[in-house]
């Protein structure tokens, strides 16, 4: 196995274009990430054979699914592949239990790797299974449609914004199931969504299209430092940093999670000690201090090292990237700010972290 | 309010052509294998008096039930004697104005030349899968080709071959099209001026089936319609006879 | 009441209508996927000629049929090359007239039920690992059931009630091609009224019949 996934693909109709040459790690989520008619879904749909693009190849840890130089495409039930589309669409005429099994018994038996019973529990779907599909809500549809798409024992999963057509409650009912999956699965995810708070929490790999073209694709901290990308993020500019909980504070109900560069305090939302988590900085909860103020309410305040500045959208803000020993953090802050306190690369400052998500 | 006057030329436009007869019209009904004839004759009559007859053509039961629910018809010219008869009996005709106005003659006819032999022994000979009769029920050719093929003993024999048309044209177009390789046809229908016009017929002798009479009435719309009897008076001379003859009638 | 003569043109009508019917589920539905699916140019001219026989008199398909089965006409050359004869005056060749004219009842009806089914759930089915013929069977068939219901109906009616295409090509020949709407008409032609009235008024109720479960069994059939 080579582990991982290349794709090539130019798609060209009605007047949309897709010209993307991906390569995507063979192991984790990747996040294809863009606004609406950014060609992220034409992207997944073309890699599952669902869109045939012309001149195009696909490779999914070393299988060539697709090479039109050599006449090859393999149509998409040929290919193993998982596939949660946006609405659940789950077969109505099949109870809970035969829409699960539909794709499971068409899998020759040697190559099922997950039982039924593996996916139900993992999605927590087992009171539902002798239902018919119109008696359930919408997570649960989703949820079972993406059990449907596990059972068949996929080399790679693709999910196109499979919370998008849910309202908050719904993806919050489904979000720690998704989590899971990235914890569990030793297979690949390709996950499209354009709701920055998703890929946080999901993502591994981020690649940001934009009208049909791959602007930004590396590992998600990384790119979502990236200073060029904050700018097409905007209010949700910020980084996500991975860590684990090292302490418990239980007088003031607070966690302290260690990460690569230092530790931040959060709230303490019940995980243990040991646990792999994620949190999510945004760029405009960060603000710059050339002391450490002792006197302040901030909690959290870290020393780094200015590493690059950009200009942000609007003419009064700057953003300002930092490394606090190896973790990169980025600072919205004013230039008027910037230039009172004579920030530029290299300079040494200290960064006040007002808010810290913990995502996952 | 352009609309509406458009919508009224329209309807007195669309409407002009089915207006009630006039004093000079006569509405008359014709058995469907009468057409040819009575278009020639109306013709001729429209230019010899004046009068116009308006023609529509059908099958004799057909009309039947039409005048018995008020169809307009003032004569009718049947493909039989017994429908004028019936009418007459029931007090939809005028008593007294019928009149045989043409014998039709039958015709064994295939559209193959040389198919049929000038005595028709071919009927007996056999080798063909379908005859084509008009329902005998309902079309006096159809009873007369009973007839015939009875008085020549072979009825039984062809019996299983037989395919019925609904009437005598629907006969003819079985024979035409060569599904039915033979068929019992009006001569009126293979002949022009006494020549067939195609394929191979025995003309069967008047002598082996009744007479088909085909009689003309009066009926109750037309009592007192002068041109109603002008036409009645005209289908018995002589220029009118000459025409029917030409189309392989007797009278 | 009913004599034996308009007993067996019943028997003759249901079995005509049956045959029918079920021939036309196994040409009717490939057309009608072929037509619900396909954006070749061809569409529209198909989907007219399937439509014919809607505005078509039936007298005009029946003469056509006549000439073209005859021994002259082209299928009737096939037919007979085929050794199987010519098809006018036999019941097979009321059954190609019938399949012919009640055409469009099954197909339009098809065709409507699968557009309704959209793309999404052949491309999910795909996704599972179905391959096309696994999916037409297993999900478009069952989503698909409405409109087969609708379709059998109709098409069954629809040839119960054929009279024009039989009248050309049929020759009225008692347990083969003598069906209960020519039985109908050869007794108002012959002014038996009253049997006439017996065999109408059972066409009647059984239309109605026919209608009502239509609608009862598959009130949005319609629609679907």
């Amino acid at each position: 196995m080579s582990g991982s996934i290349h794709a090539r693909f130019r798609v060209v109709h009605d007047g949309f274009q897709l010209d993307v040459d991906l390569q995507l790690p063979g192991r984790g989520v990747s996040a294809l990430f863009g606004a609406s008619g950014s060609g992220k879904t034409t992207c997944l749909r073309a890699i599952a054979g669902l869109e045939h693009a012309p001149g195009g190849h696909l490779s999914v840890n070393g299988e060539v699914w697709q090479d039109d130089s050599r006449g090859l495409f393999v149509p998409v039930h040929q290919r193993p592949l998982g596939y949660v589309f946006q609405e659940a669409s789950l077969f109505p005429h099949l109870s809970i239990r035969r829409n699960l099994e539909y794709g499971m018994r068409r899998v020759p038996a040697d190559e099922r790797r997950v039982s039924l019973q593996h996916a139900v529990d993992l999605l927590g779907i087992a009171p539902l299974l002798d239902r018919m599909p119109d008696k359930l809500s919408g997570g649960e549809k989703q949820r079972v449609a993406i059990a449907r798409a596990l059972a068949t024992s996929p080399r790679i999963l693709l999910m196109d914004e499979p919370l998008a057509a849910l309202d908050l409650k719904r993806k919050q009912e489904i979000l720690p199931y998704l989590e899971r999956l990235h914890d569990e699965l030793e297979i690949p995810l390709i996950y499209v969504s354009h709701a920055p708070d998703e890929v946080a929490r999901l993502a591994d790999h981020l690649v940001v299209l934009e009208q049909g073209r791959t602007i930004a694709s590396g590992p998600l901290s990384e790119t979502l430092a990236r200073l060029d990308l904050p700018i097409r993020l905007g209010e949700d500019a910020g980084v996500v940093l991975e860590g684990e909980i090292a302490e418990l504070d239980a007088d003031w109900h607070l966690a302290r999670v260690a990460f690569a560069g230092g530790s931040l305090w959060v709230r303490d939302s019940g995980l243990p000690v040991g646990r792999h988590v994620r949190v999510r900085i945004l760029a405009r909860d960060i603000s710059i201090a050339l002391e450490p103020h002792a006197d302040s309410s901030i909690l959290n305040v870290l020393p780094a090292t200015v590493e690059e500045m950009a200009d942000d959208t609007h003419p009064a803000l700057a953003l300002v990237k930092l490394n606090a020993d190896g973790a990169r953090l980025v600072a919205r802050i004013t230039r008027r700010s910037a230039a009172r306190l004579g920030l530029r690369p290299g300079r040494a400052v200290w960064a006040q972290i007002k808010a810290v998500a913990l995502v996952g | 309010m352009h609309f509406f006057r458009y919508v009224f030329f329209l309807f007195g436009f669309l409407g002009a052509g089915a207006g009630a007869a006039s004093a000079e019209d006569v509405q008359v009904a014709v058995a469907a294998n009468f057409t040819a004839p009575m278009q020639a004759i109306a013709a001729a009559f429209e230019q010899d008096t004046g009068h116009k007859a308006r023609l529509a053509f059908g099958s004799s039961g057909k009309f039947y039930a039409q005048i018995r629910n008020g169809a307009p018809f003032q004569v009718l010219l049947s493909a039989d004697d017994e429908t004028p008869a019936r009418l007459e009996r029931e007090g939809m005709a005028v008593p007294g104005t019928r009149f045989t106005y043409a014998i039709g003659r039958l015709a064994l006819w295939s559209a193959q030349a040389g198919a049929v032999d000038a005595r028709g022994e071919v009927l007996k000979q056999g080798g063909y899968k379908h005859v084509a009769i008009a329902n005998p029920k309902l079309a006096p050719y159809g009873a007369a080709a009973v007839e015939v093929m009875q008085r020549l003993g072979v009825i039984e024999a062809v019996r299983p071959k037989l395919v019925q048309g609904e009437n005598i044209a629907q006969t003819h177009q079985f024979v035409a099209s060569g599904n039915a390789e033979l068929g019992f046809v009006a001569l009126s229908q293979v002949t022009r001026d006494g020549k067939l016009t195609g394929g191979s017929a025995w003309i069967v002798p008047g002598d082996l089936h009744t007479p088909i009479r085909q009689d003309a009435v009066i009926l109750a719309a037309g009592k007192g319609n002068a041109a109603a009897s002008a036409l009645m008076a005209y289908l018995k001379g002589e220029k009118a006879k000459a025409v029917i003859r030409t189309y392989g009638y007797d009278i | 009441m009913l004599t034996d003569t308009a007993l067996s043109a019943i028997w003759l009508t249901l079995r005509l209508a049956t045959v029918t019917t079920l021939l036309l589920f196994l040409i009717g539905t490939p057309i009608a996927w072929w037509l619900a699916r396909t954006r070749c140019w061809l569409k529209a001219p198909v989907g007219a000629m399937v439509a014919l026989p809607l505005v078509l008199p039936p007298t005009v398909i029946g003469f056509y049929l006549l000439v073209v089965m005859g021994p002259q006409g082209s299928i009737g050359q096939l037919t007979q090359a085929l050794g199987l004869g010519v098809l006018p005056f036999t019941f097979w060749g009321l059954v190609v007239g019938s399949v012919l004219y009640s055409m469009p009842f099954v197909v339009q009806p098809l065709q409507n039920a699968f557009d309704a089914i959209g793309e999404r759930p052949l491309e999910v089915a795909a996704t599972l690992r179905a391959g096309p013929l696994d999916t037409f069977f297993t999900v478009v068939l069952p989503l698909a059931r409405p409109g087969f219901i609708t379709a059998g109906i109709l098409g069954f009616a629809h040839t119960v009630g054929e009279f024009g295409v039989v009248l050309m090509i049929g020759g009225n020949i008692p347990d083969k091609t003598r069906v209960v709407s020519v039985q109908i008409y050869d007794h108002v032609e012959a002014l038996e009224y009253a049997q006439a009235h017996w065999l109408s008024a059972g066409m009647l109720a059984f239309s109605f019949v026919v209608l009502l479960l239509l609608y009862v069994f598959n009130p949005n059939g319609r629609q679907r």
